[in-house]
């Protein structure tokens, strides 16, 4: 379990952004850049149906990279660790069952919390032609939201950072569960999906598509 | 110039269409026309704003101003109704490299939520071997060569049966073979009732197929209308070779013909009422020893140039 816990403690603030950047950014701009764009336009795709397929595939992309990190976790621990129950934060303990439920969770938190980046990175796709662009931006993004929420200084800020719950998930570890993060880290991340997904949608549709 | 059309009998019509990038007119005031069953060729040098306006036309990018219907249906308004029975070829190939030919036609046939996926390995193998790509349709797409991508990119133009077709620079990259395949092609599709729309800078590649034509200068549109209409508004000139060149200069300008003299051949725009074989008769009956006599410039070629200018700059 801990194994598990601990391959997304280090994974979340680098390898995850890192990797939902270069699919996110490559969504829009890398179509655009391999002139597939206009073919799918004039498939007709339909504008919105392509950006809404792009980011359901940017999301089912988060799920299967922090499904690989979890189930890596949970197998190599499996091997190195003797297998039992399991010790939660809060000392008390659950069962196999309850392990996998604790898990599973633990993996849609992180896809929740990934969620805005993911709107961000589709966002920034469609401004520009160059995927690596909009995937070093979108990677920058997640960068300076963690260093901007590790800075005392603008402590008025940290609540509205699509990173600040990122590490919430230790809650999900007690028992009983405190559903606290998970709810207000939902409403955060709903919010970057309404605002950048918005974005993405108005800046895609009245776009010329000239790549 | 054709008659105007009602926009339901136009399979392309477009009124007062313009576009412009910053400060830059890409396009101005086009009225195209494009009658339904026509080899349309849209003819003009680079950078004068054949692509801007087919990407106009499919509703890749909005006019800044002025209106186009396709198929009688406003565009860009009516894209979703319009567009699966428009197939288009837009600057070039559009492909995925890593994918397989074929498996490139069935990913661009499946972005239409229209078309039937049943029948589609029928109709992906159909468009492959109307375009002569069946053997390598297995291979990576990324493989080919720059005339079989072009063929892939008309192969998905016909994944199904269209209305009309637009294609930009359709023989980009191919070989002479190839070039004739694609009129050949055209030929064929238009023999079926489809609607071409061909782009090209090279009037000699589409002429011979091209029912009307149009031709872009500059943003602008200076001719339109059908191919014999084109052909009959160029003017012939008469060109004649004869060392007595200041007397055939005399008899000329009698025919009012003004005539420029260089050397030893003197050259006159020919009216349309002149008859050549009587200016030569009167040029000889004056005296005057005629080497040789020729009518010029009354090729569409001619007109082309004419009309587009000469020379190797860029409209900026």
């Amino acid at each position: 379990m801990f194994v598990a816990f601990t391959a997304l403690t280090v994974s979340i603030p680098l390898f995850l952004p890192l990797t939902i950047g270069v699919v996110a950014g490559d969504t829009i701009a890398g179509e655009a850049s391999l002139g597939t764009l206009r073919a799918l336009l004039i498939a007709p795709a339909g504008r919105l149906r392509l950006l809404i397929v792009k980011y359901v595939g940017a999301l089912a992309f988060a799920a299967a990279a922090t499904g690989v990190i979890v189930l890596a976790g949970v197998g190599v621990g499996a091997l190195l660790f003797p297998v039992g129950r399991v010790t939660l934060l809060s000392g008390d303990t659950v069962d196999a069952g309850g392990f996998a439920a604790r898990a599973a969770l633990l993996a849609l938190y992180v896809v929740l919390s990934l969620s805005g980046l993911c709107a961000i990175g589709l966002f920034i796709s469609t401004l520009t032609t160059i995927p690596v662009g909009a995937m070093a931006a979108t990677v920058v993004v997640a960068g300076a939201s963690q260093i901007a929420d590790a800075l005392p200084q603008l402590d008025a800020i940290h609540a509205w950072l699509p990173t600040h719950y990122w590490f919430g998930f230790g809650d999900l570890l007690r028992d009983p569960l405190v559903w606290d993060s998970f709810g207000v880290n939902g409403w955060l991340q709903l919010g970057y999906v309404v605002v950048f997904g918005g974005l993405a949608i108005w800046r895609f549709l009245t776009k010329d598509a000239l790549s | 110039m054709s008659g105007t059309v009602a926009p339901a009998d136009a399979a392309i019509r477009t009124r007062g269409l313009g576009k412009r990038f910053g400060r830059q007119r890409a396009v101005a005031d086009l009225d195209l026309e494009v009658p339904r069953g026509a080899v349309f060729g849209f003819l003009g040098p680079n950078g004068s704003g054949k692509t801007t306006t087919i990407r106009m036309l499919l509703g890749l990018a909005r006019p800044s101003s002025g209106d186009i219907h396709v198929l009688g249906e406003p565009m860009p308004h009516a894209l979703r109704s319009v567009l699966p029975r428009v197939g288009a070829l837009v600057e070039g190939p559009s492909i995925y490299p890593f994918l397989s030919g074929r498996a490139n036609l069935h990913r661009l046939d499946a972005a239409d939520p229209g078309s039937a996926a049943r029948s589609r390995p029928a109709r992906v193998d159909g468009a492959l071997e109307r375009v002569g790509l069946t053997a390598a349709a297995g291979k990576r797409a990324g493989a080919y060569s720059l005339g079989m991508k072009q063929r892939l990119g008309l192969a998905a133009a016909l994944l199904a049966p269209r209305e009309l077709l637009v294609l930009d620079e359709p023989t980009n990259g191919l070989d002479p073979q190839g070039t004739r395949e694609v009129r050949g092609l055209i030929r064929s599709l238009a023999a079926d009732g489809t609607t071409v729309f061909v782009s090209s800078h090279l009037l000699a590649e589409i002429e011979q197929v091209c029912t009307h034509a149009a031709v872009m200068r500059a943003g602008r549109l200076v001719a339109q209308g059908s191919l014999d209409d084109l052909r009959r508004a160029a003017r012939a000139r008469i060109v004649v070779r004869t060392p007595d060149a200041a007397d055939a200069a005399t008899v000329l300008g009698i025919h009012r013909i003004t005539a420029a003299i260089a050397g030893d051949s003197i050259t006159g725009e020919l009216p349309e009422e002149a008859v050549v074989e009587d200016l030569v008769r009167a040029l000889v009956e004056a005296g005057v020893r005629v080497r040789g006599v020729s009518v010029e410039g009354d090729s569409l070629e001619d007109r082309f140039v004419a009309l587009t200018g000469e020379g190797f700059d860029v409209a900026g």
